[in-house]
């Protein structure tokens, strides 16, 4: 394991149960390793694959999914949506050189704190243990939609 | 390429960037000089400001003038969570003439300074998540609030002390109420009460009257017997589907004469009353308990021999006669409402003592449940008040044993609030009814609320005996001649340091409350969620006890958590004012978070259509386009996670902001 290194999270979660987890961590003081940047959706069902390799691209060493756990999503079935998408995405990342380990789907209920604060440690240790993401994502991100054109555009 | 300065899409972007200190909650481990320093670096970032608490008024006070002064068109704010301050801010923001979703709030406290031990890891990880939200806002755009029109109409679930109480300030204050009760009478656990403590009001006397004005409302319907299958729709306007199951009695007609009871063929009660756990009989006609509101008979029909033979003389229909209060032929009913608002009061179950076998109940006959005592006890109860052995017989000497299920590491682990005040409750009857001897066995009491103490105090001065420790079993193995034919309870009593043998005649166990055997299902169709142990979870433990995450979905009494009923009838008067600010509101303003479809860029494939769990986009098949329908979208997104040609996006949280979020969040060297 290289002691060194720090991989970069990248924690996109959903506001109705990961986030308020991770709100609840913050309020219960638990202490996490500090390597994890949140961006907050309001389901994790808003998530495509494309924002997860864009994060891979943009110099994430991992990425964690965050959802409510089954039946308790706040739109019903959006957890279950992320779900397939994760798991396609999972079959096809190691075409890009990343290891699957990299990309993490976790089911963390809104009064979950502390396994908030174990994933983010066990994922922590996961990424030292596989290093830093060395490959160097090309064009991968599929170019579509008005706002993505105009934002890689720019 | 880190930040895309050149960008701006709006002309000249002018940014605000706002670190709040938050005394020494966030300044005691990020350097906050030193991020506002940084900050001040970032592309289009014209003012960067420190400040010991943003949220004060002087805090405010500072934005708003700057917002001015600055010509700030982006205003972004480092502070809480946005579930604490977020809509603070945004006031600010439109109190200064800037549109509230320019602003951005960046959650530097609960993600960062209380999580991270170091304070370099903590400022470096501030630091990028203001570059995130700097890099986000450059997309933002001007949005309106969606308003909403509310429903005055409220439906409120369960029908104990704390669905009765709101539904009474409620209809007192004009709205509708819609009570669902799923037994055939409401009331909930108190009706079975004889005594409330620490005053010992009789609960009836107390509960009965407020019974009766429920049932006698303009302005409330009660729906017993029924339970809400499905709820569909939104704060403001949900729809609410009940299930009203036949109790074969006609509710309009009946008159509550009960003449059909007593005429039944059967003429005595033979089979065990429910709501009395079986201590009491009834017929298959009958009311659960003489105060029973609505105040109209049940049939049973898996014990009513018309319904299993079709050959009885049905002579309670003859009884009935003209009135034609009995209907065989009733059938389950599903009645949709519309209401605004929800308050659900689904109250608790009580611990099932037999997961604890080492305490007897279900082996030795005289183990009983404080539920089953309260019923002894109640004077209109199956005993008409007596404290009686299952012979008949007085005890003589009882054994309280207290925190059954709670307070245990195999069972529940939290203390359920009540049992220490009900078991003394119960030992000041035993006392009054019986003067036996009677022993509590305790861990610790817990006798925290007003005149409680004092409570405890007096059934010690009445000879109610007190013994520490938590019993290991109950036995009905003699060892001595004083305990041939006794139950004897063995504890060791941590105040004597020694292990006791007590033999008694009865055992009552208080056990422990827990969440409703169908709490999960509950939270399912409301939406809402669970804390740990199955409670319902309130939006803020502090500060929005009675709210949920829900918005229009409230919560009172003992489905939130263990409570008492002074602080059930407490909270259900929150929930009540809560439903009535937002229905006196009239609209309400709802996150125009909500999705979109870029009709030129649509390609008609209809993923979205099949995947919108709230049927809002369909297909026109003359545009060959999806289109969607503002009002029944949520603000998922999953339309905008799923399109293919990215034409279905979502406002606040659109590709070009994700992507900007996340290249910002990660621009940073860890
Ligand atoms: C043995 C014992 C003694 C107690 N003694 C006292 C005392 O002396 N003083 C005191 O202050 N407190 C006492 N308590 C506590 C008291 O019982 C509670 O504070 C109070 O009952 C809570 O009221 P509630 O309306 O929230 O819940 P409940 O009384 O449990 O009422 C909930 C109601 O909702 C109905 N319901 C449940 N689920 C649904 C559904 N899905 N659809 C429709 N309806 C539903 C139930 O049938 C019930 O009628 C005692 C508790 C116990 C166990
Ligand atoms: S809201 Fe959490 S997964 Fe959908």
């Amino acid at each position: 394991m290289n002691k060194e290194f720090e991989p970069k999270i990248l924690g996109i979660l959903c506001n109705w149960c990961s986030y308020m987890a991770s709100d609840l961590a913050g309020t219960s003081r638990s202490q996490y390793p500090p390597n994890i940047r949140v961006v907050r959706v309001m389901c994790s069902g808003r998530i495509e694959p494309q924002l997860i390799l864009w994060a891979f691209q943009q110099g994430a060493d991992g990425v964690l999914v965050g959802g409510c756990n089954p039946g308790d999503c706040h739109y019903q079935e959006g957890n279950y949506k992320a779900l397939r998408r994760v798991t396609l995405l999972k079959t096809m990342l190691p075409q890009f050189g990343i290891e699957p380990e990299r990309l993490r789907l976790e089911w963390i209920c809104a009064s979950c704190a502390e396994e908030m604060r174990k994933t983010v440690e066990e994922f922590t240790n996961t990424l030292c243990r596989l290093g830093p993401l060395k490959v160097q994502i090309p064009q991968i991100i599929p170019v579509t939609g008005k706002a993505v054109v105009e934002y890689v555009q720019t | 390429m880190l930040l895309r300065d050149e960008f701006s899409k709006n002309g000249d972007i002018r940014i605000g960037v706002y670190v709040c200190d938050c005394g020494t909650n966030i300044a005691g481990k990020v350097r906050v000089p030193e991020v506002v320093e940084y900050a001040g670096t970032l592309p289009h970032v014209v003012v960067a400001k420190e400040y010991k608490y943003m949220c004060s008024d002087p805090g405010q006070d500072m934005i708003r003038r700057e917002i001015k002064e600055q010509k700030l068109n982006r205003l972004l704010v480092a502070a809480c969570s946005p579930h604490v301050h977020e809509e603070t801010f945004r006031n600010v923001a439109a109190q200064a003439g800037l549109n509230p979703f320019l602003f951005q709030m960046v959650n530097i406290r609960e993600l960062v300074s209380w999580v991270t031990k170091d304070p370099d890891k903590a400022t470096a990880k501030a630091k990028d998540m203001i570059r995130a939200a700097a890099n986000r806002v450059l997309f933002h755009e001007e949005l309106e609030p969606l308003k909403y029109h509310i429903k005055r109409n409220v439906v409120i679930v369960g029908g104990g002390i704390a669905g009765i109480h709101a539904a009474l300030l409620l209809a007192d204050s004009g709205e509708h109420v819609y009570l669902v009760e799923r037994e055939s009478s409401i009331g909930g656990h108190m009706a079975m009460f004889d005594k409330t403590f620490p005053t010992l009001d009789c609960a009836a006397c107390i509960l009965t009257p407020k019974m009766t004005m429920v049932k006698s409302h303009p302005n409330i319907t009660i729906m017993s017997y029924s339970e809400v299958v499905e709820v569909n729709g939104f704060v403001g306007d949900f729809k609410v589907k009940v299930r009203k199951k036949p109790r074969y009695v006609d509710e309009e007609n009946c008159v509550g004469c009960f003449e059909c009871i007593d005429a039944c063929v059967f003429k005595d009660a033979r089979y065990p009353n429910e709501f009395d756990f079986g201590l009491g009989k009834r017929k298959p006609i009958y009311m659960p308990f003489p105060q029973a509101v609505p105040p109209v008979p049940v049939i049973d029909a898996d014990t009513c021999i018309e319904f299993k033979t079709g050959k009885c003389p049905k002579e309670c229909l003859k009884a009935c006669g003209e009135r034609a209060g009995i209907d065989f032929a009733q059938k389950e009913e599903i009645v949709e409402l519309e209401v605004g608002s929800i308050i659900v009061a689904t109250g608790f179950d009580s611990f099932d003592p037999k997961k604890m076998p080492q305490y007897g109940y279900g082996i030795y006959s005289n183990v009983y449940t404080s539920l089953e005592a309260e019923r002894l006890f109640n004077a209109s109860g199956p005993t008409a008040g007596e404290l009686v052995l299952r012979d008949g017989s007085k005890p003589k000497s009882v054994g309280i044993i207290h925190c059954v299920g709670s307070r245990d590491e195999n069972h529940n682990r939290w203390c359920s609030r009540v049992c220490c005040m009900y078991s003394m409750k119960l030992a000041h009857l035993v006392k009054e009814r019986t003067n036996a001897d009677v022993f509590n066995f305790y861990i610790d009491i817990r006798a925290a609320g007003k005149g409680y103490e004092e409570f405890y105090n007096r059934t010690m001065e009445e000879g109610v005996q007190y013994i520490r420790g938590k019993v290991a079993e109950v036995t009905d193995n003699a060892q001595t001649k004083d305990e041939e034919g006794k139950l004897v309870i063995r504890v060791e009593d941590t105040l004597l340091g020694m292990i006791r043998r007590i033999p008694v005649d009865m055992v009552i166990l208080s056990v422990g409350l827990e969440p409703q055997h169908d709490a999960l299902e509950v939270t399912k169709m409301f939406n809402i969620s669970c804390s740990g142990g199955g409670w319902f979870m309130e939006r803020h433990p502090k500060l929005a006890p009675v709210s949920t995450m829900s918005g229009g979905v409230f919560l009172a009494g003992a489905c939130q958590a263990p409570k008492d009923i002074p602080d059930t009838v407490a909270q259900a008067g929150a929930a009540a004012s809560e439903a009535l600010a937002l229905s006196h509101k009239g609209v309400i303003e709802v996150e125009p978070n909500t999705a979109f479809i870029d009709e030129t860029l649509c390609s008609g494939c209809q993923v979205c259509v099949g995947l919108c769990p709230y049927s809002a986009i369909s297909y026109d098949q003359e545009k060959k386009i999806s289109i969607l329908n503002q009002a029944l979208c949520q603000g998922c997104g999953v339309c905008a996670g799923a399109c293919p040609s990215g034409a279905a996006q979502q406002h606040l949280f659109n590709d070009s902001q994700l992507m900007a979020e996340i290249e910002g969040a990660l621009a940073g060297v860890l």
